[in-house]
């Protein structure tokens, strides 16, 4: 028996129908052609499919689309400006080159995002702590870290 | 993962009436454990019963003498909670150091606590500060509610609506994270309440439990040299893959001092 389902995803209104089972990230892929969301490793360890509900991260894969209904969802196609204008952490990622194969940088780019609305200024111990849900194979993290204390101080500036 | 019915129960007493009344139901709270479990197949309940849009279960307070967390708050809120820094740190420290971030954002005391994983934190954090889990039926105290790998007192059409944890004098919560998952390979709460003293432990045996030797020693002198010699008998613990029971046992004597150390 299908489900209707209504949320906001990146500010706009979407509704569909789905079996009760369906993954929030399924929906987002699947019904909703976004496919910037990944799925790593399907058992909530990877954190490619991190997406925010709500202004939080959380991770997509491991949260079924029903639970959704009514909330607000960013995807990595809603960070950057409507004339293209990358997000800060975006920015950051590419400066810093925080990616190498780009599979995990969407989960990171988010999480990126989340740890810097949570915790303005964290140290890079915290940086580091706080990405522990977030794996990357190739990189070794150094850029990444980077990119997110250096969006981080941007986000900073922007908000005071 | 197979398909089921899913409900979003109104109120409390919904849930439990569904809980009842339909075949094979299963509360979802958050999630963390119950999806990946169905993911995997090892569960296939007829239907889902979701507490999410059920505002009074979310939240926490003190109240007198203690902190009371309801049963839908996810482990985020109370780590991040100023009352509970303030009150009780310690319940704190272990919600903020449970699994990663985003498991931290959805993830809840109550399904934690249901669960009665033999890794998970809040069992030691409930059974060390002398909780009592408040359902929709009557008031469990923590010490009669873990009962054993994933069984607990709640009978059926329970639903758990708060946890509800005593202030101590002093707690302090010590674990040795499994690098990966973030799970208790073995996780130690001591606690101390005026002159009695509480030693609960996770992740080691196949349910949490508390160590009286230790609770004694720490009664007569609530100091790190009082347990540091203390050997837990192997017998009982979980060897696996991870480490042997053998080193779960030397890990409780290391961590319990360790959380004392913290302390004085």
């Amino acid at each position: 028996m299908d489900i209707e389902v209504k949320m906001t995803v990146n500010g706009k209104a979407v509704s569909g129908k789905v079996e009760a089972r369906t993954l929030l990230v399924q929906f987002i892929r699947e019904h909703l052609r976004m496919t910037g969301t990944h799925v790593g490793c399907d058992t909530t360890q990877c954190g490619c499919c991190v997406v925010h509900v709500d202004g939080v991260a959380m991770k997509s894969c491991t949260m079924l689309a029903v639970q959704a209904e009514g909330k607000a969802i960013t995807t990595i196609e809603g960070l950057a400006g409507p004339d293209g204008e990358l997000h800060p952490m975006q920015q950051a990622f590419r400066d810093h080159h925080g990616l190498q194969c780009g599979f995990c940088t969407p989960g990171m780019v988010m999480m990126g995002v989340d740890i810097a609305n949570r915790l303005p200024g964290a140290d890079e111990k915290t940086v580091r702590h706080q990405l522990e849900g977030n794996i990357c194979r190739c990189t070794g993290y150094q850029g990444i870290v980077e990119a997110i204390m250096d969006a981080s101080a941007v986000m900073n500036a922007a908000r005071s | 993962m197979h398909n089921f019915n899913y409900h979003r129960a109104a109120d409390v007493a919904d849930a439990s009436g569904k809980l009842t009344s339909l075949e094979d139901p299963k509360i979802l709270a958050g999630g963390m454990t119950l999806l990946p479990t169905l993911k995997n197949r090892l569960a296939a309940p007829s239907d889902l019963i979701d507490l999410a849009a059920i505002a009074d279960l979310k939240g926490v307070s003190v109240e007198g003498d203690e902190v009371v967390v309801r049963a839908m708050t996810p482990h985020a809120v109370v780590a991040a909670s100023a009352e509970v820094q303030k009150a009780l740190p310690a319940l704190a420290q272990l919600a903020g150091n449970i699994g990663d971030p985003a498991v931290r954002h959805r993830g809840t005391i109550g399904g934690s606590v249901a669960n009665s994983d033999p890794a998970a934190d809040y069992p030691a954090g409930c059974v060390g500060l002398d909780a009592t889990i408040v359902t929709n039926k009557r008031k469990i105290a923590a010490d009669d509610f873990f009962l054993g790998l994933f069984e607990t007192a709640l009978e059926e059409g329970e639903v758990i609506t708060s946890v509800r944890f005593k202030i101590p004098t002093r707690a302090h919560y010590m674990k040795f994270r499994h690098p990966a998952s973030g799970y208790a390979v073995v996780g130690v709460m001591v606690a101390q309440y005026g002159s009695k003293a509480r030693v609960a432990v996770t992740g080691a045996g196949p349910c949490v439990f508390r160590l009286s030797e230790m609770e004694a020693a720490l009664e007569k002198s609530f100091a790190p040299s009082s347990i540091a010699n203390i050997k837990v008998s192997a017998e009982q613990l979980m060897g696996d893959i991870h480490c042997s029971a053998e080193y779960r046992a030397h890990l409780i004597t290391v961590y319990a001092r360790r959380a004392v150390e913290a302390m004085v």
